[in-house]
């Protein structure tokens, strides 16, 4: 029999596939979707957290020392970031294959 | 013995869902499903029945507000008819895979265009596929006491799903007939108070309806489909817990006078009792017939079908509603498919009559047994005939 590209048995699935474990979401990475990644330039940066707002994945996270930066795990390279950003500190570069 | 009433059959549906204490209705009004849902806001409205009635916008919105309260655990009512059945079309498929046991009444109507108020089957035909368990009402009496049915059944623990109850528009839902009316202690007995399996509740949190990628979408529709076929067993179980408290006795497949016929009608819904009438008129004249009528449509019980039928010589089978650009109604199809791989099988004539309200009388049936009788003796490729309409 040819692979069955499935996660779980229609049998051990939960009633009408519900979730219910909290925060389940955070085992799908969805990185690999992305074909353009954010570069954040420090010296531009203000700091003012409008990517962390914006995103979409919440692929963004508060560092040390208050820069906020991207998750690439999660990242799915929508560009809203760069976008938004009042000083144009991030920039969408293409992913290497 | 309990009392016999002279009573609309909607609104018999309406004190049949009061006595089921549902806690959400949630429906906009819709010609022929009106007076049940409106005799439902009176109750409601005076207090004799102790329920959330939600009068949304539009039927897109009745049948999303019944999934959430569905959702939250609470016992879930919602009627409609034609058009109204035909914009709740997108969220039907997410009541049935979320499992949530709404119970629908649709009261049949044709669809639109020409605007047509008037009785057909196309409505439900067209939401065939959406995954609820689907009975057929012939009479006010099966019109009442398949609303409690409903329940008992969605609710079950092994099916959670949502269960459609037909009454064809006008013919059943606006005609007074005498109703045996139950009394709640025997309701309260049959129906027990709903035991979700899961909810949505802050202290355990549920995503309910989540995405479903391709490596989970699969398995999702498969459990589906598993439960509405297995729901099958807790149909008929319901219907036998059922006459045990009430008295009343219900079968997926009806037979009339079957034993010995060689031709056999099959009808779903009210035009049954004209057909029984016809099945007499015939039987006068010295004819085989029967008739056999079918109660629950989905999921579609093909062994007892076939018991029915077997050994008859021909069907000549009556669809309410056409499937456009094939050659055949959808019930016809559903039996053709049915008896395909049977070794023995009857000769089987389709019939296309009564679309928006037009009047099925029994010279119909007569017809209908001339043509299949005719068709059957010459072996012709078989299509459905379409019986009442103006060729000339």
């Amino acid at each position: 029999m040819a692979k069955i590209d499935a996660i779980v048995s229609w049998k051990k699935l939960n009633l009408g596939a519900a979730i219910t474990e909290p925060g389940s979401a955070r085992q799908f990475l969805t990185g690999d979707w992305r074909t353009q990644r954010p570069i954040l330039n420090k010296e531009e940066c203000i700091r003012c957290g409008r990517c962390w707002i914006y995103c979409p994945e919440a692929a963004y996270n508060e560092d040390e020392e208050g820069y906020f930066i991207c998750d690439l795990n999660y990242c799915k390279g929508c560009g809203i970031c760069a976008q938004e950003c009042p000083v144009g500190a991030i920039t969408m570069t293409l992913e290497e294959t | 013995m309990p009392k016999r009433v002279g009573m609309e059959v909607s609104i018999g549906i309406a004190e049949a869902v009061k006595l089921c204490d549902v806690d959400v209705i949630s429906a906009y009004p819709i010609t022929p499903q009106t007076h049940i849902v409106e005799h439902l806001s009176e109750l409601v409205a005076n207090g004799e029945l102790d329920a959330e009635f939600i009068p949304v916008e539009s039927e897109h919105t009745a049948i999303s507000v019944g999934a959430g309260a569905s959702a939250t655990g609470a016992r879930v009512y919602t009627a409609t008819s034609s058009q109204g059945l035909a914009l709740m079309h997108e969220i039907l498929f997410i009541v049935s895979s979320m499992r949530l046991p709404i119970v629908m009444t649709v009261a049949n109507r044709a669809l639109s265009a020409p605007i047509n108020i008037w009785n057909d089957h196309s409505d439900i035909m067209a939401e065939r596929d959406i995954g609820w368990i689907q009975t057929f009402a012939i009479n006010g009496q099966e019109a009442y006491d398949l609303t409690f049915h409903a329940f008992r059944v969605a609710e079950d623990e092994k099916v959670q799903l949502p269960v459609v109850v037909n009454i064809d528009g006008f013919t059943l839902s606006h005609v007074i007939e005498p109703i045996e009316l139950v009394e709640k202690e025997l309701v309260d007995k049959y129906l027990p108070p709903r035991k979700p399996i899961l909810t949505l509740h802050p202290d355990n949190p549920v995503t309910m309806g989540p995405v479903g990628i391709p490596e989970v979408y699969t398995e999702a529709r498969k459990q589906l489909e598993v439960a509405l076929m297995d729901s099958k067993e807790v149909v008929v179980k319901a219907w036998q817990e059922f006459k045990k408290i009430f008295g009343r006795e219900y079968h997926p497949i009806e037979t009339y006078k079957t034993k010995d016929a060689e031709l056999i009608f099959v009808t779903m819904g009210s035009i049954t009792e004209t057909a029984m009438l016809a099945v007499d008129k015939l039987r006068e004249k010295g004819e085989k017939v029967g008739l056999v009528y079918i109660r629950l449509w989905r999921p579609f019980p093909h062994e007892e079908f076939y018991n029915a039928i077997k050994k008859a010589k021909i069907l000549a089978v009556l669809d309410r509603a056409i499937s456009y650009g094939t050659n055949s109604g959808p019930v016809y199809t559903e039996i053709r498919s049915s008896l395909f791989d049977k070794k023995k099988k009857p000769y089987v004539q389709g019939f296309v009559a009564g679309l928006g309200g037009r009047d099925i009388p029994t010279e119909r049936f007569f017809e209908m047994i001339e043509i299949a009788r005719s068709a059957a003796e010459k072996g012709e490729c078989p299509q459905y005939i379409h019986l009442d309409v103006k060729e000339d």
